[in-house]
């Protein structure tokens, strides 16, 4: 139910200008090629979310790696939220164990996602309201070149940016949610923030968060330090892998960087 | 179609600020030939509340020729002033200012100044973002950047020490007493001086949070490592009794130290010489303190400081005194044999003599008496109709 759902949305995107209204609604605009004839670097530019895997980011984990990292050990059955039943297997226990084959489809539709972004130059943050696990996620986003938010967020830092910061600060292309709720169990708020200001998000939802206004859910633990190191590995190499490309390919094809 | 929607939004940019224009202009330089793509947005977000969001105060190039202007005019003064010009520092500034231009007004920070423009201008943050709009630091949108940024670098620093207390204890050479950091004299930064560093503002909460980061940092056993990073949080307290001027120490024709010292109290002047010659007589205005002052307290206020200090027989006081009344003028005179021994005393004996109060001149004066009541602060009887 979910996967069609989500390959609905996929043909929305799949025209030029909505790829734009996604990316680029605060204030920037993208250049496309199209005077260029139409190779693969400009399909890849127009038409990203076509090709399933471009980065070949399947590659970088099995469903043996998440077993390995307890991606799919959940809370306990009476912490179940309604809307995670479709993405869980069952329970074994009380607890909650979530598909792992699932989880794998959707994880690689994040990184994909998150590739292309990154591909693009697009801003990306990492928000996370764990203290565990806070220090871990600020070191992989300054690794990667990216940014960070796992403090307290004010009220208006998506919604009220004008203010906040500076008149022409330019707001995230993309947000990962390492754990969707926060200290007090509840949904942070950067997911209904991010959703109002047209700004994807990618979120790795437990059996007690709600999946509903996150555009990439990834069910997943979001409790145990291996699964969290794993998860950042794996976004941080896609990250990577993704502007080693677009540095590869400016230096290749002489395409411009504000692409 | 692209295009003069391009323009449009450029125009609209252009009525709303300087910042928008100048992003702009310049990645239309990059991609001169290349057609813009449509954007769809609210018009609420292109709509500044200009109010609220002042532009940047005094911009770099403000700065800059406010610094020259300042090195020029400081080389005039110095030639003004007849000396050179290589060599005028801003204390010689203060001073040819102080003179040039006399000011009678009571409040210093009214009168004329001339410092270096970097102590006018108050420290602000330039734009925090590149050509591209992607900010510098990756905590830029936590809002406060530095401080989370320092917060990230206690936490790094006490994990490095944990994982050295690890390895140590693989080793099997840990020890719970290694060399400590000496804390004594020095206390924690203030929360408005840790914001002058960082440049930003921080609640009392988050202060008091990164106080207790530190205060965690140094309860692990290998802090010593990271003492530099600890002590730029320290600032050392200036031992309060320097500040004490000592008399000098004189010697008469005979080769007697002696000490000349002054004290004051409510209107009473006194000053007294303090001679090493070992009786102990007293005498003030001419006469023995027996009969200056038949009152005993009196004249236990001029034992106070030789019985503290352990030099009663050792002294002969010589005073002289006026004004006020008779237990002012015994205080003037406690005061003024306080400093007159502290040339002749050691410097923990000051710090001791201070603690017990000997050197602080009592502040309190005759309270005026205000109209409409019958003194200072006695009321006229009250009638209730």
């Amino acid at each position: 139910m979910a996967a069609g759902v989500l390959t609905g949305v996929r043909q929305v995107l799949r025209g030029p200008r909505l790829v734009s209204a996604v990316f680029s609604c605060h204030g920037q605009t993208f250049s496309s090629a199209a005077a260029a004839p139409d190779t693969g670097e400009t399909k890849i530019l127009n038409f990203p979310l076509t090709q399933p895997d471009y980065f070949r980011l399947s590659e970088l984990f099995t469903l043996k790696d998440l077993f390995e990292a307890r991606v799919h050990l959940g809370h306990k059955k009476g912490c179940r939220h309604r809307l995670m039943e479709p993405y869980l297997f069952g329970s074994r226990l009380d607890t909650d164990i979530i598909d792992l084959e699932q989880t794998a489809e959707h994880l690689q539709r994040a990184l994909n996602f998150t590739a292309h972004v990154a591909y693009r130059g697009g801003i990306i943050l990492f928000v996370s309201r764990r203290r565990q696990f806070g220090h871990l996620i600020e070191t992989t986003a300054r690794e990667c070149g990216e940014y960070a938010h796992t403090r307290y967020w004010k009220g208006g830092l998506l919604t009220n940016a004008s203010i906040q910061y500076s008149p022409g600060v330019r707001l995230p292309d993309l947000i990962l949610f390492f754990s969707t709720l926060n200290n007090v169990f509840q949904q942070h708020v950067g997911i209904r923030d991010a959703a109002k200001m047209n700004i994807p998000t990618v979120g790795i939802v437990d059996s007690n968060c709600n999946p509903s206004l996150i555009t990439y859910p990834v069910p997943g633990n979001d409790d145990t330090p291996v699964a969290m190191e794993m998860y950042c590995r794996l976004f941080k190499m896609t990250i990577n892998r993704a502007k080693d490309k677009r540095r590869q390919m400016e230096l290749l094809k002489g395409i411009s960087a504000s692409v | 179609m692209a295009a003069s929607g391009c323009r449009g939004v450029r125009s609209i940019l252009w009525k709303y600020g300087s910042y928008g224009k100048n992003l702009f202009v310049s990645r239309s330089k990059m991609v001169p030939q290349l057609p813009l793509r449509q954007i769809y947005v609210a018009s609420s977000l292109w709509k500044k509340n200009l109010a609220a969001a002042g532009p940047q105060k005094f911009t770099q190039e403000f700065i800059d020729k406010q610094v020259e202007e300042f090195e020029v005019g400081k080389r005039h003064l110095a030639n003004m002033m007849g000396e050179d010009p290589e060599t005028f520092t801003q204390e010689d500034i203060d001073r040819s200012i102080a003179y040039l231009f006399p000011s009678g007004l009571f409040e210093k920070r009214a009168r004329p100044v001339m410092k270096h423009p970097e102590e006018i201008f108050p420290k602000q943050t330039a734009i925090q973002w590149d050509a591209e709009g992607r900010p510098f630091h990756f905590l830029f949108y936590t809002g406060k950047q530095s401080y989370y940024s320092l917060l990230h670098d206690v936490y790094e620093k006490i994990l490095a020490i944990e994982r050295h207390q690890d390895k140590m204890r693989n080793k099997g050479l840990f020890t719970s007493d290694t060399k400590q950091i000496l804390l004594t004299g020095s206390r924690w930064l203030l929360k408005e001086e840790i914001e002058e560093n960082l440049v930003e503002n921080i609640s009392v909460q988050d202060y008091m949070r990164l106080i207790q980061l530190m205060e965690l940092l140094l309860s692990m056993p290998y802090c010593s490592l990271e003492e530099e990073f600890i002590l730029k949080f320290r600032k050392q307290l200036e031992v309060q009794s320097s500040k004490y001027e000592i008399p000098a120490l004189q010697y008469d024709p005979q080769g007697v130290a002696f000490s000349v010292a002054d004290g004051r109290r409510k209107s009473a002047k006194a000053s007294i010489t303090l001679r090493d010659s070992g009786s102990g007589n007293i005498t003030i205005n001419g006469r023995n303190y027996l009969h200056y002052f038949p009152v005993l307290q009196n004249r236990e206020q001029l034992m106070f400081p030789l019985l503290f200090v352990g030099m009663m027989g050792r002294f002969d006081i010589e005073g002289s005194v006026e004004g006020s009344g008779h237990s002012a003028q015994a205080g003037a005179l406690r005061l003024a044999i306080s400093r007159a021994l502290l040339s002749f005393v050691s410097e923990g004996e000051v710090e001791k003599m201070r603690q017990a109060g000997l050197l602080t001149a009592d502040p309190r004066i005759r309270e005026r008496k205000k109209p409409g009541q019958e003194g200072a602060r006695k009321k006229f009887t009250w009638k209730k109709r």
